[in-house]
C-alpha cells in the first residue's frame, strides 16, 4: 500500500490532534487580520494563546454562508490583497455572491490536497486525465487540474459538455481517468453504445472520480459496470476550496476528510450541538491550512455522519458518509448549486404571472431536469405567439441565472395548491438510481 | 361585424374542460362555436356564446385565466369555393389570418376570423361589400 503523504496520512490520532491544534492557533492570529473575525473574536475573548485544546474550538461562533454574503467581497480577506493570486465566487447573481481567495501557497496547498486525494484512488503520474468540470469560476475545473498537473498525470482540460468530442478526447488521447458528475458519467457511457464504441475494450478508463452531485450505492455500481472501471466518490465546495476536501479511498467505505486541512464536527442543525460519531448531523469545518481567507466552524448545511472506526487502508483521517441531504433549501442539481430564492426572483419580475409557483426535481431517463411552473397572473392574452414568446423569454432569464435550463410550464391562475403557512416550493423526485 | 370571444386557459388536465363547461351550463350560457387549440404544455378554448360578458364575468369570478377578444363574424355561403373565394380578399389585402373557425347554421356558414391588422380586415369587408353579423344577430339565432 503506498500514500503520497505516508507520515501525514497515517499520522496517529493523538499526533493528528496535536497539529489541530498547532494550526489553529495560527489560524486564529491570522484570522484577527479580517475585519470580520477581528470583531467577532475580540467579542468572544478569543486569542491564539487561549486556544490549548480542541475543546476550546466550541467557544468559537460558528460562521455562515450570510456572513461570507454580508462581507462580500473581500470583508472576510487575512492578508492583504496584493498577496493573493486568485479569486473564486459562487455563480449566484440574485443574492450576493459569495467570495473565496486563495493566496500562492493556499493554491499550493490545495493542488496538494487533490493529488493526494488522486494517488489514494490509485492515479499516478503516468495517467492521462481528463478533466470534464466546468472551468472559470467553477472550483471542480481549476481545482482538479491543478492536483492533476501536481500529480504529474497528464492533463486534458476538456471542460463540461459536447459528448461527442469527450468521447473523441476519451479514445484518441488515451483517457485513463475522468473527473465527471455521475449523470453525466451514465450518460457518455450510453452515448458510447450508441455509436458502437465499448468503453471497456475501446478505452483505457480505469478510473472515475464522481461528485457535486447526490448520488447513491447503486448509480455507483452502474457507472463503474458500463463503463468497466472503478467509480470514487469526491467531496468538495466552494467555501472549502473546492475538491480534495474528502475523498474515497480504494475502500470504498466513507470518504477521508484531510484533517490536516480542515478540523471536522457534525452538529445537530437545531441545538447546534455536536453528535456523536455515526450520527447525522450537519457538517462543520474549519480551516486549518489556510491564509488569505480562514473560515472558523463553518456550517456547510451539508448533512452526513461520521463512520465510526478505523479504516482498512490505514489511514487516520476520519471517513464522513456519502450526503444525505441540505439543511437549508439549497438545490443541488448537475453540480450547480442553487437558491429557489433565485427562481423566485426571476418569475417576479414578470407581471404576466402570478405569485404561486413550484420547482420539482424529477429523473428524466438517467438525468435530473428541473421543473418550474408557474401559474399565470389576472393579465392575459389569446395570442399563442406572445405565451410561447414569454415561456422563451423566462426561460433565458432562469438559464442566464442558473447556468442550467428548467423546463418552463405556464399553468392557469388557481391551479397549484395555495400554500398555507411555509410554502413547499420544491419538489424532490429524483432518483439516486 | 365583430362578435366577442371567450378565450379561456387550459392546462393539459383531466376533466378540467368539463369544469369550465359546467360553470357556463349553471348559468344558462349557450356555447354556439368552440375550438381548442393545444401546445405540449396548454391548451386554449376559444368559444364563442350566447352571452359573453356575462360567461367572462363568471368563469373570472371562478378563477378561471380567461381573456375577452373582438373577432370577425363574416358569413360565407356553403358552395364550393365560397370559403376560398372569402379568404382570397384579405390574402389580397395582404393581412395575416392569426386564426379562424367556421361553424354552420340555418344553412349558413359563419367564418370567425382574427387577423393582424383589424382595422385593414373591417376595409376589407366594407369595400367588398362581405356579409357580416353582429353580436345581437348570433344571439338571435
Amino acid at each position: 500500500m503506498t500514500y503520497w503523504q505516508q507520515d501525514i496520512e497515517t499520522l496517529s490520532r493523538k499526533n493528528l490532534e496535536q497539529l489541530q491544534v498547532e494550526r489553529l492557533r495560527n489560524t486564529i492570529q491570522l484570522a484577527t487580520n479580517s475585519p470580520f473575525y477581528k470583531q467577532l473574536l475580540s467579542e468572544n475573548n478569543i486569542t491564539a494563546e487561549s486556544i490549548r485544546s480542541l475543546d476550546d474550538l466550541y467557544r468559537i461562533p460558528f460562521t455562515t454562508k450570510d456572513d461570507l454574503r454580508n462581507n462580500y467581497p473581500y470583508g472576510m480577506a487575512a492578508i492583504p490583497l496584493k498577496e493573493c493570486v486568485r479569486l473564486h465566487s459562487s455563480s449566484g447573481t440574485t443574492g450576493n455572491p459569495t467570495v473565496v481567495l486563495h493566496s500562492k501557497k493556499d493554491l499550493d496547498e490545495w493542488a496538494n490536497q487533490v493529488a493526494r486525494c488522486m494517488y489514494m484512488v490509485g492515479l499516478r503520474d503516468t495517467d492521462i486525465f481528463q478533466n470534464t468540470s466546468g472551468y472559470g469560476m467553477f472550483t471542480g475545473g481549476l481545482g482538479f487540474q491543478y492536483g492533476a498537473e501536481r500529480l504529474g498525470a497528464l492533463t486534458v482540460p476538456a471542460a463540461a459538455g459536447n459528448t461527442k468530442r469527450q468521447i473523441k478526447f476519451i479514445c484518441d488521447f488515451g483517457t485513463t481517468c475522468l473527473h465527471i458528475i455521475p449523470s453525466y458519467a451514465t450518460r457518455l457511457a450510453e452515448v458510447m453504445y450508441e455509436i458502437g464504441l465499448d468503453p471497456q475494450k475501446d478505452t483505457k478508463l480505469h478510473t472515475i472520480c464522481i461528485g457535486a452531485e447526490p448520488h447513491s450505492e447503486e448509480q455507483r455500481k452502474r457507472i463503474e459496470q458500463l463503463l468497466g472501471v472503478k467509480a470514487y466518490n469526491c467531496f468538495g465546495m466552494s467555501e472549502m476550496n473546492g475538491p480534495g476536501v474528502a475523498f474515497e479511498c480504494t475502500e470504498q467505505n466513507g470518504l477521508h476528510i484531510w484533517e490536516d486541512y480542515v478540523i471536522v464536527e457534525v452538529i445537530n442543525p437545531d441545538t447546534l450541538l455536536p453528535v456523536p460519531d455515526g450520527e447525522v448531523g450537519e457538517l462543520v469545518l474549519t480551516t486549518i491550512n489556510r491564509e488569505a481567507m480562514p473560515l472558523l466552524r463553518y456550517r456547510t448545511r451539508d448533512l452526513t455522519r461520521i463512520i465510526p472506526g478505523e479504516c482498512a487502508c490505514g489511514r487516520t483521517h476520519k471517513r464522513i458518509a456519502r450526503f444525505q441531504g441540505r439543511s437549508d433549501d439549497m438545490i443541488i442539481l448537475k453540480g450547480v448549486n442553487l437558491f429557489p430564492i433565485q427562481i423566485e426572483t426571476i418569475l417576479m419580475q414578470f407581471k404576466e404571472l402570478g405569485g404561486n409557483y413550484l420547482i420539482t426535481l424529477e429523473t428524466v431517463g438517467n438525468s435530473d431536469e428541473m421543473l418550474i411552473e408557474v401559474e399565470l397572473s389576472d393579465l392575459f392574452t389569446d395570442d399563442y405567439g406572445v405565451l410561447q414568446q414569454l415561456t422563451k423569454e423566462i426561460t433565458r432569464q432562469l438559464r442566464d441565472e442558473l447556468l442550467l435550463t428548467p423546463r418552463l410550464k405556464l399553468l392557469a391562475r388557481g391551479s397549484l395548491p395555495v400554500q398555507e403557512g411555509k410554502a413547499v416550493r420544491v419538489k424532490d423526485l429524483r432518483k439516486l438510481i | 361585424m365583430t362578435v366577442h370571444q371567450i378565450s379561456i386557459f387550459l392546462e393539459n388536465k383531466y376533466g378540467k374542460i368539463n369544469e369550465i363547461l359546467k360553470l357556463l351550463a349553471d348559468e344558462n350560457i349557450r356555447i354556439i362555436a368552440a375550438t381548442i387549440a393545444d401546445t405540449s404544455e396548454f391548451g386554449i378554448m376559444r368559444a364563442i356564446v350566447s352571452e359573453p360578458q356575462k360567461a367572462y364575468t363568471i368563469l373570472k369570478k371562478n378563477n378561471v385565466s380567461v381573456h375577452l377578444t373582438d373577432v370577425l363574424a363574416i358569413v360565407t355561403g356553403s358552395s364550393a369555393g365560397n370559403f376560398a373565394q372569402t379568404l382570397t380578399h384579405f390574402t389580397n389585402a395582404g393581412l395575416n389570418i392569426e386564426y379562424m373557425y367556421c361553424f354552420s347554421i340555418n344553412g349558413k356558414a359563419i367564418l370567425i376570423l382574427r387577423t393582424n391588422n383589424r382595422e385593414a380586415a373591417r376595409e376589407v369587408i366594407r369595400r367588398q361589400n362581405l356579409e357580416y353579423i353582429c353580436e345581437s344577430d348570433l344571439i338571435k339565432i
